[in-house]
């Protein structure tokens, strides 16, 4: 697959927001963007004697992710306290999960080059997320502010196995995510918002000319995973952990990026996992580069026990399967449905899934009004797509309904239309609202639907053009051409090629 | 007026013989006559308990419904945040501390009619079991001043001996109630973890504290235990459970009664006037028709210890939160962020919390964890376990409450110990979730207050309130009162 003298090894750690109006442990509002320090109370302000209550739904909301992740669900689960000192966390800890997260053991899917693969994914946790400094660096934290609204906001951790093994496939997977998760209401997952964030753990396996001795098949390491260089038999570069990634596409310049320094690291001092500690950096996106990040807090030990002010968590049979009602059809089963029920080409139906479920529900409507599923995805794919991504909306305020489209399918597929005009009709359509045949009048489009009328068309340009008629008899084909553009011009381009084509042939053979 | 019991005073109000701004203002005089000698309370409301008195009066002369401590004075530990009233915890860390809410039993009370005259000393946080830890005051016991009231809920458990108010709130994490009512001649209830909401309860170590009432009287206690026990969504560990009308059984006999005795509370260390005391209390039981019979509590030896190491790993992170950043006291001179987080909490925290930190920090530590916090969870099953065992054969389990009477003024403040010995036989009912009450049974031949403590399974306090009845019904230790005049 590649060429490169080394194989990359990517853990992945997401943390994602959940989609609910209130915070984890309180009432209070997760809305973006609000005044700072106006979505607080007591409770996410870490005052004395408040408690915290769990929200049932943010719960709900991580059950669905972790069952679409394909997740061992935990029956029974509880909450951990995270003990650090950080002046955007009130309490000074974090309630988070440890020993029991609620799930564990699953994997998710992605595209590679080589084909489909499986990530696989060791635990997903739930946790409070934390507030935001602005740090002032200068007064030595002395004018720092803290905003407190995103502190208390749900948080899902989902980490991978280090199981990903190229900066595409940590794009991808990221993407994957963020499809799924967006598909199945859990989370908006924008980067920009920071409810979708990531870290990742990167290291490299040097190949050298004596074969891997790989562990049995199927094993993978528990939690935490062992040690790349034993799993492998292959020297190791000592794992990185890379912060600050703000973008899918910074995770696979970092991840581009910090394969090479490592190697380059490596041929320099060639020091191995286990030689050094593990090493912190932050992807610097402006100047394209991983530095060393300054350790937050010396040593981690996040001293965890268990949340006194929480029960435990259980799970029954039936919240388990209201869960997974709730789940609906996930993007890897509505691919294959796609190509199998349309007929569509893996590509397509992937485009089309990408978009999510209200677009893919639109095409749907179409193809079954149309009959023509072929015709329904170019058009989504093609127009449709375009239009959406030029206005910025989503197919929830896109202006043609699908029977409207329907209606300018089956008016370019009785007509025979050409392409350019039906787009002409398809644009006039979505500034004016009017419908196919309405946005074809005005356009002073006619139907020239029956070979009759055509051959009327027809016959009247081959009497208009004698010389090209001539010039045909002696043998110079091209001079059709002369009569189908008058042809095309009479009808205003609202005839079909072929049948033009042929009837012009058959008018001149004639005459 | 003032020394009659809480019931009697209900009565007098209900029955419109004195008016609650006229008991009001008598408590009040009580305490500034009394407070220079007992320094009970760190604040005392005297401007807001008559407005309140005298609401509660324009209602009754109105004919309003009025809740049942419709009148009646209550002092509330520090512990326990009142809506924009200081709430200090006896620390300099929350020296100005105003909470913008109620906890859940001061809501109670305010909906129960009760005024609210003051809040109370405690050792700083809790922390303690002599009130000699509060950052502010030494309290002194109401029988003899040169004495310690017990602790941390001391301020409580000295305002009621000392006529100050009828009932207090205080709270309980290793017997923070009962010993010092048990040290100051009162009742005082630990009721079963969960059966009372601790939202707005400045946590200790949130796995065994409970709030509990103070009284002269069981009727007193089982009154007010009325009105603050029961279900609040905002505690998740709060159960819910109905609360029966504990003040309307009392009088009923229970029956077959077999009260458990454990051998580990009649060792090394107990006061030989106390076991004779607890001892006689325990031969009237039997003359009433009582078997009493020795159980065992294997794992109580342990108790201590555990308790240290649990409820000091919460208390590490649960007091986190004081770092000077968001709300409290903040040092006034420092270099940068850690600085002022180190000298905020080095200035704020007194030496007793301060060792509690370390200590709980130590306990979570990696490399400690397992040998420390995590046995410490063992044996607090084992604990639990051997209560369980215990109530199969009896109804409740009876003994001191306390090894000593109230001991001398900083005797103990340089042997911390011997300070975490005083809490030997209470810490395992908060180990194990469940209830225990302290009564009065007897004096010492220097006049010093001792206590019998019965402990019941969980959700059985009714029933515990009956039996401490049984016996108080048949002495008088709990109708007399300190000469503090
Ligand atoms: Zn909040």
């Amino acid at each position: 697959m590649s060429d490169l003298p080394y194989r990359i090894v990517i853990g992945l750690e997401v943390h994602v927001q959940l989609l609910t109006r209130t915070k984890l442990f309180c009432g209070c509002s997760t809305q973006f963007g609000l005044p700072p320090n106006s979505a607080t109370c007591p409770v996410c302000t870490g005052l004395p004697g408040t408690l915290p209550v769990m929200n049932r739904r943010a719960f709900e909301l991580a059950l669905r992710a972790a069952l679409a992740l394909n997740c061992e669900i935990a029956r029974f689960t509880k909450w951990d306290r995270k003990n650090y000192y950080y002046p955007d966390l009130p309490k000074n800890y974090q309630i988070s999960q440890y020993d029991l997260p609620f799930s564990k053991d699953g994997w998710l899917e992605i595209d590679t080059l080589a084909g489909p693969k499986r990530v696989g994914i060791i635990r997903a946790h739930l946790e409070e997320d934390a507030g935001k400094m602005l740090h002032d660096e200068k007064g030595g934290g002395r004018d720092s502010l803290v905003d407190l609204n995103r502190t208390g906001t749900p948080l899902l951790e989902i980490v991978s196995y280090p199981e990903i093994n190229s900066p595409d496939e940590a794009k991808a997977y990221l993407e994957e995510i963020r499809l799924l998760l967006r598909e199945i209401g859990v989370s908006d997952c924008e980067m920009q918002e920071g409810s979708l964030r990531c870290d990742a753990n990167i290291n490299l396996h040097i190949l050298n000319p004596s074969p891997p001795t790989p562990l049995p098949h199927g094993e993978r390491g528990a939690f935490p995973p062992l040690p790349p260089s034993q799993v492998w038999g292959w020297p190791a570069t000592p794992i990185v952990e890379v912060k600050n990634l703000n973008s899918i596409r910074a995770v696979g310049r970092a991840m581009e990026y910090e394969a090479d320094r490592q190697y380059r690291k490596f041929q320099e001092d060639g020091r191995k996992l286990g030689e050094e500690p593990k090493e912190t950096r932050g992807w610097d996106e402006a100047r394209g580069v991983t530095l060393p990040q300054r350790r937050k807090e010396e040593a981690a030990d996040y001293r965890y026990f268990p949340e006194p002010d929480l029960v435990p968590v259980v799970v029954d049979d039936a919240w388990l399967a209201q869960a997974r009602a709730a789940l609906g059809e996930l993007p890897a089963q509505q691919r294959a449905r796609l190509v199998q029920q349309y007929a569509l080409s893996e590509y397509d139906a992937g485009v089309l899934t990408r978009q999510g479920r209200a677009l893919v529900a639109y095409f749907e409507e179409v193809a079954r009004l149309s009959g023509d599923s072929k015709a329904a995805c170019n058009w989504v794919t093609n127009q449709v797509l375009a239009t959406l991504n030029e206005q910025k909306i989503d197919i929830g305020s896109f202006p043609l309904s699908a029977t409207r489209l329907t209606g300018l399918l089956v008016e370019v597929r009785n007509s025979g239309m050409p392409a350019q005009r039906s787009r002409e009709v398809y644009a006039r359509m979505i500034e004016t609202g009017e419908s196919a045949k309405e946005a074809m009048e005005a356009l002073g489009i006619k139907v020239v639907g029956d070979a009759d009328a055509l051959r009327e068309i027809v016959a009247r340009a081959v009497a208009a053009n004698p010389k090209a008629v001539a010039d045909f008899k002696k043998g110079k084909t091209k001079a059709a051409d002369a009569i189908k553009g008058a042809v095309m011009r009479e009808t205003k381009g609202m005839a079909r090629m072929e049948l033009v084509q042929q009837l012009v042939l058959e008018a001149l053979e004639k005459s | 007026m003032i020394e009659r019991s809480a019931a009697a005073l209900l009565d007098s109000l209900s029955r419109g013989e004195m008016s609650a701004e006229a008991l009001t203002a008598a408590f009040l005089a009580a305490i500034r006559q009394r407070e220079p000698k007992v320094r009970a309370f760190l604040h005392v409301d005297e401007a807001g308990a008559l407005e309140q008195a005298r609401a509660v009066d324009l209602r009754r002369q109105r004919g309003e419904p009025l809740g049942p401590l419709a009148g009646l004075p209550v002092a509330v530990k520090d512990l326990l945040c009142t809506r924009g009233q200081r709430t200090t915890c006896a620390s300099k860390v929350l020296e100005d501390f105003v909470p913008p809410y109620d906890a859940h039993v001061v809501t109670r009370l305010k909906q129960a009619g009760a005024i609210l005259i003051g809040k109370t000393n405690l050792d700083e946080f809790a922390m303690g079991s002599s009130t000699e830890n509060s950052a502010y005051q030494v309290t002194r016991n109401p029988w003899d001043l040169e004495r310690t009231p017990g602790g941390s809920s001391g301020g409580s458990a000295a305002a009621v001996a000392a006529g100050e108010a009828p009932l207090a709130l205080g709270t309980d994490t290793g017997g923070s109630i009962r010993q010092p009512a048990s040290l100051c001649g009162v009742v005082g209830l630990k009721p079963t973890y969960g059966r009372v909401s601790r939202l707005g309860l400045v946590a200790f170590a949130s796995s065994l504290d409970q709030v509990g009432p103070f009284a002269h009287d069981v009727a007193g206690v089982a009154r007010l235990l009325e009105v603050i026990a029961g279900h609040d969504p905002r505690d998740s560990t709060s159960v819910d459970r109905p609360v029966p009308p504990y003040s309307q059984s009392l009088e009923r006999p229970v029956k077959p009664l077999a009260i458990g005795v454990p051998r580990e509370h009649f060792g090394a260390g107990l006061d030989a006037a106390v076991e004779q005391a607890v001892r006689a209390a325990l031969a009237l039981y039997q003359r009433l028709g009582a078997e009493v019979k020795e159980v065992s509590l294997p794992n109580s030896p342990h108790a201590i210890a555990a308790y240290y190491l649990v409820a000091t790993a919460e208390a590490s992170s649960n007091l986190a939160r004081y770092d000077g950043v968001h709300y409290g006291h903040r040092a006034a001179v420092y270099d940068d962020l850690i600085h002022m987080v180190e000298r905020s909490r080095g200035e704020g925290f007194g030496a007793e919390v301060k060792r509690r930190i370390m200590l709980g920090t130590f306990v979570l530590s990696a490399g400690y964890k397992d040998a420390y916090y995590l046995k410490a969870l063992k044996v607090r099953r084992l604990i639990r376990t051997d209560f369980d065992r215990a109530f199969q054969e009896c109804e409740v389990i009876a003994g001191p409450t306390s090894p000593t009477p109230a001991f001398k003024i900083g005797e103990r403040t340089d042997d911390p110990l011997t300070m975490y010995l005083s809490d030997v036989y209470t810490i395992g009912a908060n180990l194990a979730g469940i209830a225990g009450i302290s009564i009065p049974c007897g004096f010492t031949g220097t006049g010093l207050p001792i206590g019998l403590q019965l402990q019941a399974p969980p959700f059985e306090e009714e029933k515990l309130l009956r039996i401490a009845r049984l016996y108080e019904r048949e002495t008088d230790w709990h109708t007399r009162r300190p000469k503090l005049v």
